[in-house]
C-alpha cells in the first residue's frame, strides 16, 4: 500500500509572528519557516507504517512556493521514499490544494492519506476533509490512533466529549492530531540520502487546476492587547480580590 | 432574505450550546434553519426550535447520522443547499470534521472560525493561533462557514419555530461508528462553563493534577482544563486541551494554576474576562495578560486558596 503524505510550508512554531505594519498580511521576510508541525506527525506515522510493513513506499507532496522543498527534503530525511512540489508563487488556498491532491491520488492511488489536522499558519483545518470529499472517500480527523487492518482502517479521534474511534474502508483519508506520535530527528544518513531522492517539480497547471483565490484578504490586523493587571501578595489577598469579582 | 442554514451540535440526547453563538452569527446574515440530524432526535429538535431566532427546525432522523459521520451527513447538507445562501456549523470537533467536507461539495472556499460578521460575505477570523485577525471577503455564491463559539453570545430560549421532518440520504457504507470514550464529569462543560480553573506542567502528575485542581474547581463549581503540556504528560485528558489546538474557551474567570503562558495556550483563553494566574516564577508570560497574578508555590497556595472559599 502506498502513502500519500500533503505536506506545508509554514513560519515556524516557535516564532512569534509579526503583522505587517501594512495590514496586507504576515510578515515571512528572513523568517525561520519549518515543517508543518500536524504534518511532521503524519509523515512519522506513514514512515512508521512502511517500517512495519504495511506500506510500502510514501509520497510526500507540498503545493508552495520554490522553497518548499526544504519540508520535503526534511520529510525525505525522515524517511519518506519521493517528493512532488507543486510550484505556486501565489498564496493557494485549501480548496484549490485539495484539487490539485485529488488529481495526484487519482494518478498515484494511494491506500492512505494522512496529513496534518491544520497548517499553524492559516489555521483553515480543510484540505484533508476537503480531499476525502473530492475523492469521495470516508475521513477520519483529528486522529490519536490510527491501527491498518486489512481493507480497512481504525482511527481514534481526539472530539470535544474524549476519544471515538471509527472504521473507515480504505483507501481513506486520516487527519493527525498532537498525540497521534512523537516525530523522529531526521538522522545524519537519512539527511545525506534524502538529497538523492526523487523529487518532481509540477505546477497547478500540470493538473489542470485553477489555482484563483476565492476569499480577498482584505487586511490583518494585530488582535486586541490584553495588558497585565494587580499583583496580589498573598493567598488571602486574592480571596479578596475573588469576592469582590463575585465568583467565590 | 437570505436563507441560512445551521448545524445543531449534540450528542444524540442534549443540543450543545455552541449551537446557540452559531445561531446568533447566523442571524446576522439571514433567517435561520437550524438542522438536527442524529437518531433519536425529537428531544434535540424540541429545544432546537426554542432558541430565539430560530425560524424553523430541519429533523432528519435515521440511523446513518447517529454519530455525526461526515460521509453520511455531508450529502444530507448538500440536498440541502439548494435552498439556502450559507451553511454555518459551530467550531467543534463535529462542525469541523463536516464544514469542509460540505464546501468542497459545493466547490466553495470554507471560512473558518469566524469572529464577527462585517458584511454579508464578509467577516474576521483568527489565523497564527490569534497573534493576527484576517478580514476576509468570499466571492462565492454560497457561504460555508465555522464559528468560533466564544467571540459570539449564546442565542437565548424565547423561541417558538416550526419543526419539519425531511427526507434523509442513507448510509455510504464507507465509516463506522465503533466507540468512545467519553469523560463523564459533573463538572460544568469546559467551553461553556463560567469558571475555569486549569493546569499546566507543574502540577508534576496525573494524580496530583486532581489533588491539587479538583476541591478548588468543586468549590467555584468551576470546569477543568489543561495546558498542552500537562495533556502530553497525561496528566489530564485531550478534552481538557485548552489552546490553539485544544478548546477556545472565554469565561468569566480562568484561573490558570502552574502554566507558563504559551502563546499557543493563550490563544485558548486570552479573551477570559478575568484571567487569574498562580506561578511561582514571576517571569512567567501568563503574568503578562493576567488581571490578577499571584507569585507563589502553587502546592502551598491552591490548598490555601482552596480552604478560604
Amino acid at each position: 500500500m502506498k502513502i500519500m503524505v500533503p505536506v506545508k510550508r509554514v513560519l515556524d512554531y516557535n516564532v512569534k509572528p509579526r503583522v505587517k505594519a501594512d495590514g496586507s498580511g504576515v510578515d515571512l521576510a528572513n523568517a525561520k519557516m519549518s515543517l508543518n508541525p500536524f504534518d511532521e506527525i503524519a509523515v512519522e506515522e506513514a514512515v512508521r507504517l512502511k517500517e512495519q510493513g504495511i506500506a510500502s513506499e510514501v509520497l510526500v507532496v507540498s503545493v508552495g512556493q520554490a522553497k518548499a522543498q526544504d519540508v520535503l527534503r526534511t520529510a525525505l530525511a525522515m524517511g519518506a521514499d519521493r517528493a512532488i512540489l507543486v510550484q505556486c508563487d501565489t498564496e493557494v488556498e485549501p480548496l484549490a490544494i485539495a484539487k490539485i491532491l485529488q488529481v495526484i491520488a487519482d494518478d498515484e492511488a494511494p491506500g492512505l492519506i494522512l496529513l496534518g489536522k491544520q497548517a499553524i499558519d492559516d489555521d483553515s483545518n480543510q484540505v484533508g476533509q476537503m480531499l476525502a470529499a473530492l475523492l469521495g472517500r470516508p475521513q477520519g480527523t483529528f486522529a490519536s490512533k490510527l491501527v491498518v487492518e486489512g481493507d480497512h482502517v481504525l482511527v481514534t479521534r481526539e472530539v470535544d466529549g474524549g476519544l471515538e474511534t471509527l472504521r473507515l474502508s480504505l483507501p481513506a483519508i486520516v487527519t493527525t492530531d498532537l498525540r497521534l506520535n512523537e516525530p523522529r530527528y531526521a538522522s545524519l544518513p537519512g539527511i545525506m540520502k534524502a538529497k538523492s531522492k526523487p523529487l518532481a517539480t509540477k505546477t497547478p497547471a500540470d493538473y489542470g487546476v485553477d489555482v484563483t483565490p476565492r476569499l480577498t484578504t482584505l487586511k490583518v490586523s494585530e488582535p486586541a492587547v490584553r495588558g497585565a493587571g494587580i499583583r496580589v501578595a498573598d493567598v488571602a489577598g486574592l480571596v479578596v480580590k475573588l469576592r469582590e469579582l463575585g465568583v467565590a | 432574505m437570505a436563507q441560512i442554514l445551521v448545524w445543531a451540535d449534540h450528542d444524540g440526547a442534549v443540543l450543545k450550546d455552541a449551537t446557540r453563538n452559531a445561531v446568533t452569527a447566523a442571524a446576522q446574515l439571514g433567517a435561520v434553519h437550524v438542522l438536527v440530524a442524529g437518531s433519536g432526535v425529537a428531544g434535540v429538535a424540541q429545544a432546537a426550535a426554542m432558541i430565539s431566532g430560530v425560524a424553523k427546525v430541519l429533523v432528519a432522523d435515521d440511523a446513518a447520522y447517529a454519530h455525526g459521520l461526515a460521509e453520511n451527513v455531508a450529502p444530507l447538507i448538500l440536498g440541502l443547499m439548494a435552498d439556502h445562501d450559507a451553511f454555518v456549523a459551530p467550531a467543534t470537533t463535529t462542525g469541523k470534521n463536516i464544514a469542509p467536507r460540505v464546501a468542497a461539495l459545493l466547490d466553495v472556499a470554507q471560512i473558518s472560525e469566524i469572529l464577527s460578521v462585517e458584511g454579508p460575505k464578509r467577516f474576521t477570523r483568527p489565523i497564527y493561533a490569534g497573534n493576527a485577525i484576517a478580514t476576509v471577503e468570499s466571492s462565492d455564491a454560497k457561504l460555508v462557514i465555522t464559528v468560533r463559539g466564544t467571540a459570539f453570545a449564546k442565542a437565548g430560549d424565547a423561541g417558538s419555530a416550526q419543526i419539519e421532518t425531511i427526507g434523509t440520504t442513507g448510509d455510504r457504507g464507507q465509516s463506522s461508528f465503533i466507540g468512545a470514550e467519553v469523560a463523564t464529569s459533573e463538572r460544568p462543560e469546559l467551553t461553556s462553563a463560567r469558571v475555569v480553573v486549569s493546569g499546566g506542567r507543574a502540577l508534576k502528575d496525573a494524580p496530583t493534577f486532581e489533588q491539587v485542581l479538583f476541591p478548588l474547581a468543586d468549590r467555584l463549581g468551576a470546569a477543568v482544563g489543561a495546558s498542552r503540556a500537562a495533556v502530553d504528560a497525561g496528566y489530564a485528558p485531550n478534552d481538557c486541551q485548552v489552546g490553539q489546538t485544544g478548546k477556545i474557551v472565554a469565561p468569566e474567570v480562568y484561573i490558570a494554576v502552574g502554566i507558563s503562558g504559551a502563546i499557543q495556550h493563550l490563544a485558548g483563553m486570552k479573551d477570559s474576562k478575568i484571567i487569574v494566574a498562580i506561578n511561582k516564577d514571576e517571569e512567567a508570560p501568563i503574568f503578562q495578560i493576567a488581571d490578577i497574578a499571584l507569585v507563589a508555590d502553587l502546592f502551598e497556595a491552591v490548598p490555601a486558596l482552596t480552604a478560604s472559599l
